[in-house]
């Protein structure tokens, strides 16, 4: 039963990797950045639901969608101003740029709501048993809401319109043109997308760790990423398995050996994968275009 | 129909394209050559946006392009294969021509894929597998009628016969006879001057950046001492 008890975390935990990691694993493919600033806006999320619901009182399936626009908008407004005018530049001025997005962030947050911890209502109450186990209902929640969101991700990459249009600009983004796809709406398109999946991963997080503060944002953020560039970054099939792969390594962790180890484990994986399989399980070995 | 006058193009400090100014009439095979580097790549990106000209105009059907966005060319009538056929290898051959069609609507798209499947059968062949497994003729078959999707009034090509075997260049080049015929003007560009010439009816040779010489297509190749100088003997 533990077995199957750490699983059923591990997926729940794994679930939320994955929607974050889908956010920088997206962003990558389309505009090869690491957009460090992905876990804060998460942070920004959780602040956003966290007021409205006990600040102004508004229900939270009200409270919810208001963060996930707020966030796709921020996602927007930071590529428009920060990353856009460097679309030519540097990689490394890029990269720079994300981490001080993130500082950013943390820094404005810590200004308007303090840097003392907030406590974060879990939206889901109750519980469900499964065998002699008690979950919550966030688990459940979290588990059925977020595959059933990757299942419209992979949905929409795969038949839409945008969704191809966004294959083609991560693939060559000068030929996307030539066919008459607008890359920059395409670039917006794919920020929101991952800030709004950010914002929904947030509000799972925060119903199972009810704490919330500026800075929670680095160790969630730098955990999806593990879970990105172990299932390839740029790869969305691959940012869904490396989460849940990260989130069930991470719950056995904590089950079988220790809980003070699973950062290590965690991040000891993205060493060995960096050392044996830099392109990760789905990553395409491909050289770079000239 | 085209109108490219005086433009200039750098990269950096280098100056790729010096003054050039050419014309491409309704109807009519244009073809650019010149050997490797000599601009012709550059012209072409140029015109459909890619690239930026410090001077000059380009006009196309009477509306001045010269600061047009890449991503509005297809809407004007005007289509540029670029060179190494850049297809979405990654996406299926049928996706890949959707793409191509990306501002038309279903049942458009549904009609000229027809047309372009009774055109490239091998292409039919194809259609649900990913585009970067077929061979470098399919592709470059793949990448014209990806083109011809969004219904085009002039096809600019870059290098169509690139890095393909003798029957595969003699197909595409009758390809491109057979576009002209239906209708559709040609801009092209190449290498292999001797098959461009034998298609098209003006040209014009580059040197350097440079327009070197505006001739008659059929004239030149019959000209001994023009063909001595620029096609090698």
């Amino acid at each position: 039963m533990t077995f199957v008890y750490l699983m059923i975390i591990g997926l729940q935990i794994g679930s939320i990797y994955a929607l974050v990691a889908l956010g920088y694993s997206m962003v990558y493919g389309i505009v090869k950045l690491v957009n460090f600033a992905h876990g804060d806006i998460i942070m920004v999320g959780a602040y956003c639901v966290w007021y409205l619901t006990s600040r102004m009182s508004v229900p939270a399936w009200l409270a919810v969608p208001a963060a996930i626009v707020l966030c796709s908008f921020l996602g927007v407004m930071i590529e428009k101003i920060a990353y856009k005018p460097l679309r030519k530049s540097d990689r490394l001025a890029l990269l720079v740029t994300a981490i001080g997005i993130s500082l950013f962030l943390q820094n404005a947050v810590q200004i308007i709501f303090s840097a003392d911890p907030r406590m974060f209502a879990n939206i889901f109450e109750g519980t469900i048993a499964i065998g002699d186990r008690q979950f919550s209902n966030a688990t459940a929640v979290t588990i059925a809401a977020s595959t059933l969101i990757m299942i419209g991700l992979s949905l929409l990459v795969k038949r839409t319109k945008i969704g191809k249009a966004m294959r083609t600009v991560s693939e060559d983004g000068e030929a996307a043109q030539l066919m008459g796809i607008n890359v920059n709406n395409t670039i917006s398109f794919t920020f929101a997308l991952g800030s709004g999946l950010a914002a929904v991963g947030s509000v799972f997080y925060c119903c199972s760790y009810s704490q919330i503060q500026p800075t929670m944002g680095n160790m969630l953020g730098l955990k999806a990423f593990v879970a990105a560039v172990l299932g390839g970054i740029g790869s969305i099939p691959g940012a869904m398995i490396g989460g849940v792969l990260i989130g069930i390594t991470e719950s056995f962790t904590r089950g079988f050996i220790s809980s003070q180890l699973t950062d290590a484990v965690v991040f000891g994986i993205l060493i060995v994968v960096l050392l044996i399989r830099p392109s990760g399980i789905f990553g395409r070995n491909i050289g770079e275009k000239v | 129909m085209l109108k490219v006058e005086n433009i200039n193009v750098y990269y950096g400090a280098i100056h790729a394209v010096k003054d050039v100014s050419f014309e491409v009439a309704q109807g009519e095979i244009v073809t650019l050559i010149g050997a490797n580097g000599a601009g012709k790549s550059t012209i072409l990106k140029t015109v459909s946006g890619l690239l930026r000209s410090k001077t000059g105009r380009i006009t196309f059907l009477g509306d001045d392009i010269s600061s047009s966005e890449a991503c509005k060319l297809t809407q004007r009538g005007l289509a540029h294969v670029p060179e190494g056929r850049r297809i979405f290898q990654q996406l299926t051959v049928e996706e890949n021509l959707e793409m191509g069609g990306y501002l038309r609507s279903g049942t458009e798209n549904k009609r000229t894929m027809r047309d372009v499947y009774e055109r490239f059968p091998r292409v039919s062949e194809r259609k649900r597998q990913i585009a970067g497994t077929l061979s470098g003729g399919e592709q470059q078959m793949l990448a014209l009628g990806r083109s011809m999707m969004s219904l085009p009034k002039l096809i600019m090509m870059d290098e169509p016969s690139m890095g393909l075997a003798p029957v595969l260049v003699k197909q595409i080049f009758d390809i491109i006879r057979e576009l002209n015929a239906a209708g559709v003007t040609i801009l092209l560009v190449e290498q292999n001057a001797r098959m461009a010439l034998s298609v098209a009816n003006r040209c014009y040779v580059l040197e350097t950046g440079r327009i070197a010489l505006e001739a008659n297509a059929k004239e030149l190749l019959d000209n001994d001492e023009v063909k001595k100088a620029y096609l090698g003997g």
